[in-house]
């Protein structure tokens, strides 16, 4: 394959090979194609291409997917994951004072 | 109640009672909460994938799209780009226009920036997106909401997740009677009797999550949760009594001694 590059996906640098496509990159982390949204570079790819658009050095990749979530917000407990863009840290919400 | 369906942009619902996945201990009392619900529309969110582990399971692998509406929200999102954003990522994740927008405008209260809202909803409803709005229980804003096309509207009952119930049912009433659209109510009800309330008070459907995620018993307060929003309806329909001041004899004074 092709020469050595570093791709950013979810927020972490990952060392890949040049030429790898999208649906590769799936495929190696073992995430099925369905169900899943990935954005590169901020543009959304149609799940059609996958399979043919090739990524490049300094790549920003987004990979998303549904997880349980009602009338809820970050630091609510459930959703664990950063927000897109964000870095992976925790972010705690101050416990409001119980009013009864 | 069969006959009874709620339908929201010519897509028809059985169940009025709508909830959210997020909070469970696991995703299989996720699955036997909403099953007990009644529920076929259900509320997810837009995350990224875990890329580091691997063995996760995923939400859908327990709800089956085919049986369920799944609608995406945008929980979590400070603003009308990150609104739009998660909106066109949930659209290209799932399989339909729907989303739940939500535009927060403040941590605390996770009130809803409604300016931002109407933006965002503009914009998506420009790109065909079927916009249900998570709003206040402001009749002016909800107006807004639906002259710019919005096919339903959804207002908080009380702050997410706060269980306060209705706080101001005569705003929701009045809501309620400013819209031609259905009306459902999203968020701040606490247990069954609230949302048998907002039902009687002329809401279309409820949705909820916490409410039945943190009950000491997720599964059965989803059953209460079944039958307060069935009476609620049915009352509703049915048309209560007014209310008096005085007594009114129900056994006639007639055949007495």
């Amino acid at each position: 394959m092709g020469e050595a590059i570093k791709i950013q996906v979810n927020g972490e640098i990952r060392d890949w090979r040049g030429g790898v496509t999208v649906a590769d990159l799936l495929r190696d982390l073992e995430i099925a194609t369905d169900r899943v949204a990935v954005e590169v570079n901020l543009e959304i790819l149609d799940r059609a291409k996958f399979a043919e658009h090739r990524l490049r050095d300094g790549d920003r990749v987004e990979i998303l997917s549904f997880i349980g979530g009602g009338a809820l917000c970050i630091g609510d407990g459930s959703v664990d994951a950063p927000r897109v863009g964000e870095p992976k840290e925790s972010k705690e919400r101050t416990a409001s004072p119980a009013i009864f | 109640m069969t006959d009874d369906r709620l339908i929201i942009a010519g897509r028809e619902f059985k169940s009025r009672l709508w909830v959210g996945t997020g909070k469970y201990k696991s995703f299989a009392e996720t699955q036997k909460a909403i099953e007990m619900s009644g529920a076929d529309v259900v509320t997810v969110a837009v995350r990224r994938v875990n890329i580091t582990d691997r063995s996760k399971e995923n939400l859908l692998d327990y709800i089956d799209p085919k049986k369920y509406t799944i609608l995406p929200n945008t929980a979590g999102c400070y603003t009308v780009e990150d609104a739009v954003r998660y909106s066109r990522l949930a659209r290209a994740a799932g399989v339909s226009d729907l989303v739940k927008l939500e535009v927060i405008g403040d941590e605390k209260t996770l009130f809803p920036d409604t300016a931002g809202l109407i933006e965002a909803a503009r914009i998506l409803i420009k790109e065909g997106f079927v916009v249900l709005p998570y709003t206040n229980d402001d009749p002016i804003v909800a107006k807004k909401l639906v002259d710019i096309g919005c096919p339903a509207v959804m207002p908080l009952a009380a702050p997410i997740g706060s269980g306060l119930g209705i706080r101001n049912p005569y705003n929701l009433k009045i809501l309620m009677e400013s819209v031609n659209v259905p009306v459902i109510v999203d968020a701040g009800v606490g247990t069954a009797s609230d949302a048998a309330l907002a039902m009687e008070y002329g809401a279309d459907a409820v949705l909820m999550n916490t409410a039945i995620a943190g009950a000491r018993d997720p599964i059965a307060m989803a059953e209460a949760m079944k039958y307060a929003v069935w009476a609620g309806r049915l009352a509703y329909k049915a048309g209560r009594i007014p209310k008096k001041l005085y007594a009114t004899a129900s056994s006639p004074i007639e055949g007495m001694l």
